[in-house]
């Protein structure tokens, strides 16, 4: 009981994990659980075809600069400079919308070059 | 056990009268636990004190107090406590931040425990209050303007909050300390309560003042709503009632242990106990937005609370937006006396709310802001608000969503201006190397090729023309620029690559104070529709080194950006500024220090192992540490500079503003005074961590007593915040 109330107390749901792990990463799990719990890139989902780039820049640096992002279709990736910045967009700026779409956010292990970007099974969005 | 209701005492306020009635059932069974657990909470409140956790420590307070209730300690010795507490304001030569927390730690307890105090030992405590009393009235006030939301007294006064939590507890007592809003399980188990055994608390001094203790700062009571707000409902409590204060605070509360969870936080908010005889609603939108507009700065990053009256939308689709447009439409009504900080969170709030509404709103509600001047705050405040949700959406969407009647405060068509463009340009000066320059950038060309097409562009400041024209030549850099950033206009990215790739050619075009001046002025010209495109510019420009900090700081104040000084998105670039300058400072602080670390490990190996071969290691990492130190000291030199650079502007335009007006005999308190004075506070609330190390440089150099009164003012009121 102790235990299971001590935990809600400082639970943090936004910025856990979600079940999501890239399947052509290169390491193990663990390794990938590493990196994502000290990552400052996210996953933008859910983006709709017509949003635009300054739209996204718009609505993440509500939580903080910016410092590079890498657009595909419907989907994107922002990466901050700092992790804080990061969690903020987790808390506050996952699961609301952009350009009327609700967006979904997640963590990213972020850029590599020729990473295969997309989260679905082709490499395409979900 | 012990460990969860400790945890709660400080982790869930707001439900601390459960968790001390059942430190109290516990005490009663078992005499050693309630000492113990006493004991603990004694121990932690010393070493929140220690820490500058005062917030935390009001709570752990506000627990003990209620622990008497729960006989668990015995009233006189808490009695004794806050005779201790109250004591503290006959310190001398202690910031009055100090003694006013210990005030208000004593005040805002007594809500809990007022009632049982004064029964047991009312000489004792009359004799507080006279102390609380006499202080509250000598103590002083300077800081109240600096931190109020609304420059009026009308409808509802902005009070400070020690003078505001006296005039609630003074009604308590008149009314004999009934007080019936709390939840107080206690009560229902009197019977087993009062047989327990009171433990008494140890004598507590409060920690003394040290150099390193940072007390929270003063507060303003914002308030929006009063009983006549919600006609229909259950009657809002007075401003003055404690049964006020209680509600304010536990819905505070409420957000502080669940920020990071808004939909827990959402749920927690709209079930608080009691909420069928309190007009729940109202006092949860008010509570959220005195946390929004709080200055300095609110408890917690802005885009939280947009997101959590969001989730408050959606659990009660029924009633609370009603009470959220009616807020709105208030705050709407009272723009001409808001204060500029809170204007523009109140911009960037509604814009992004609107963005997740569809951007539905009663626009022509607001049609009387279409006659009036367009600097005034109404009018102004539509316009940045409809160009903070083109940011969100597109130009033509804007458009459609307001009446036709707003087609005047709708923003401009985010498009570039490129001055050779048309056929008109054909007599300018190096249009042709601009169509050279074009050519050449649409071929992929180097900046090895970049710079010899610019050697042929003369300079018209031909007599500072020395060495091999790469001195500062406004031409070269206006076709450059102009050019190369039109060519890149089709989106960030572009821009972005279009910096990078040139940034050799950047650099050695601004090389110069006045060549980075240049390069913002006319990046400026091309993107002046473009607000958001010159803040990423800005932004980029500074990380990668082609402007510096104070280059931006003398451009925001140039003449060129007069015509646009009060516009939003100006200010947002400069205290963007100076968060990077503040981050570098702290990024080589950081580095320093680890460095440090480094060698004071590497010293303590040595002297364990006797190793004189490390010696050399020490050398390299000895010669990194000094030009680290170096670094940090040109880095907070520049930090320095960068302020009293914006301090100096300010004091220049607004003496020049204030000295025109007596001349012709006109009102000093103009649109455009009354923004540039409040932009003025608003460097000092959003950076006075940073700003309190110059405090004397700025009293001898810059604010001293020959300046005229208004200006000074501002600076007086800053000193007073932690005086």
């Amino acid at each position: 009981m102790s235990g299971g109330l001590l935990k809600a107390l400082h639970s943090d749901s936004y910025v856990e994990l979600s079940q999501y792990r890239d399947q052509h990463f290169q390491g193990d799990n663990k390794e990938e659980e590493k990196l994502l719990k000290k990552s400052c890139t996210l996953y933008v989902g859910n983006l709709s075809f017509y949003t635009t780039e300054e739209q996204i820049y718009e609505l993440f640096s509500k939580s903080g600069d910016i410092k590079m992002k890498k657009t595909a279709c419907g989907f994107c990736f922002v990466e901050y400079y700092s992790r804080a910045d990061a969690e903020n967009a987790m808390w506050y700026i996952n699961g609301t919308r952009l350009d009327d779409w609700i967006i979904h956010t997640d963590w990213d292990t972020g850029f590599k070059e020729f990473r295969q970007y997309g989260r679905g099974r082709s490499g395409g969005q979900v | 056990m012990q460990k969860i209701c400790e945890s709660s005492a400080r982790l869930l306020p707001e439900k601390l009268t459960i968790y001390t009635t059942l430190v109290g059932l516990l005490n009663a069974r078992n005499y050693n636990f309630g000492g113990e657990f006493v004991e603990a909470m004694i121990r932690q409140l010393k070493e929140s004190l220690k820490a500058n956790n005062y917030n935390e420590a009001v709570y752990l307070v506000r627990f003990l107090s209620d622990l008497v209730n729960c006989h668990v300690i015995a009233a006189p010795s808490m009695v004794a406590m806050f005779e201790n507490f109250v004591s503290v304001t006959q310190e001398e030569d202690v910031p009055q931040v100090r003694r006013d927390w210990y005030v208000y730690a004593f005040l805002s307890s007594l809500p809990w425990v007022g009632k049982e105090l004064y029964e047991k030992k009312d000489a004792e405590m009359d004799r507080i209050f006279a102390n609380t009393e006499s202080y509250l009235k000598r103590r002083q006030k300077t800081h109240v303007p600096m931190l109020q939301v609304w420059t009026a007294e009308k409808p509802h006064p902005q009070e400070e909050y020690l003078d505001c939590l006296w005039a609630q507890i003074q009604k308590l007592k008149k009314d004999r300390w009934q007080e019936r809003h709390i939840l107080r399980p206690y009560l229902a188990f009197d019977s087993i309560l009062c047989e327990a055994l009171q433990h008494n608390l140890p004598p507590f001094t409060p920690p003394p003042h040290t150099e390193d203790s940072v007390y929270p700062m003063p507060r303003v009571i914002f308030r929006m709503f009063d009983y006549t707000d919600d006609p229909e409902g259950p009657v809002m409590p007075g401003s003055h009632s404690v049964e006020r204060f209680v509600i304010e605070e536990n819905l505070h509360c409420i957000i502080k242990s669940h920020w990071k969870e808004r939909k827990t936080c959402a749920a927690q908010l709209v079930s608080y106990p009691g909420k069928n005889k309190i007009p729940l609603n109202y006092h949860i939108v008010e509570v959220i937005f005195a946390e929004l507009f709080q200055l300095p700065a609110p408890p917690h990053i802005e885009v939280m609370y947009t997101t959590l009256l969001i989730e408050l939308c959606k659990l009660q689709p029924g009633s609370l937006p009603q009470v959220l447009a009616q807020a709105t439409e208030m705050l709407y009504m009272r723009l001409d006396t808001m204060s500029t900080t809170c204007v523009d969170r109140f911009i960037n709030w509604f814009s992004h709310h609107l963005s997740n509404f569809q951007f539905r709103w009663s626009w022509e509600d607001w049609s009387d802001c279409l006659t009036q001047d367009p600097e005034s705050p109404k009018p102004k405040f539509v316009r940045e608000v409809l160009e903070k949700c083109m940011r969100l959406s597109y130009h033509q969407r804007i458009l459609d969503i307001v009446p036709p009647t707003f087609s005047a405060l709708c923003p401009a068509n985010p498009t570039c201006i490129y001055k050779y463009g048309d056929e008109s340009s054909n007599s300018l000066p190096g249009h042709s190397v601009a169509l050279c320059l074009a050519v050449a950038f649409k071929s992929k060309a180097t900046n090895d090729e970049i710079f010899s097409i610019l050697k042929d562009v003369p300079n018209p400041n031909q007599d500072d023309d020395d060495d091999e024209g790469f001195s500062f030549n406004p031409l070269k850099i206006e076709v450059f620029v102009q050019t190369l950033l039109h060519l890149a206009a089709k989106s960030f990215s572009h821009s972005f690559s279009a910096l990078a790739k040139f940034h050799e050619v950047f650099k050695t075009l601004a090389e110069s104070d006045e060549g980075k001046l240049h390069v913002l002025r006319v990046m400026f010209e091309v993107w002046r529709n473009h607000p958001q495109m010159i803040a990423v510019l800005v932004d980029k420009m500074i990380r990668t080194q082609i402007v510096d900090c104070a280059a931006v700081a003398n451009w925001i104040f140039s003449s060129e950006l007069s015509r646009d000084f009060t516009r939003l998105f100006v200010w947002e670039i400069l205290h963007s500024t100076i968060r990077k300058m503040n981050k570098h400072v702290l990024k080589i602080q950081k580095e320093l220090e680890e460095a440090k670390e480094k060698l004071a490990r590497q010293h303590k190996r040595r002297s364990d192992d006797d190793d004189r071969s490390s010696d050399r290691k020490d050398g390299a990492l000895e010669e990194q540490i000094e030009r680290l130190q170096e670094k940090v000291e040109s880095a907070q030199s520049e930090q320095k500079n960068l302020f009293l650079v914006i301090f100096q502007r300010f004091i220049m335009i607004l003496t020049e503003h204030l000295v025109r007006c007596e001349t012709d005999g006109t009102s000093v308190l103009t649109p455009w005074y009354k923004n540039c004075i409040e932009r003025l506070q608003q460097i000092f609330l959003q950076h006075h961590q940073i700003i309190q190390q110059y405090m004397v440089t700025l009293e001898n150099l810059l604010f001293t007593a020959e300046l005229d009164p208004h200006i000074l003012a501002v600076f007086q009121q800053f000193c007073a915040l932690q005086a």
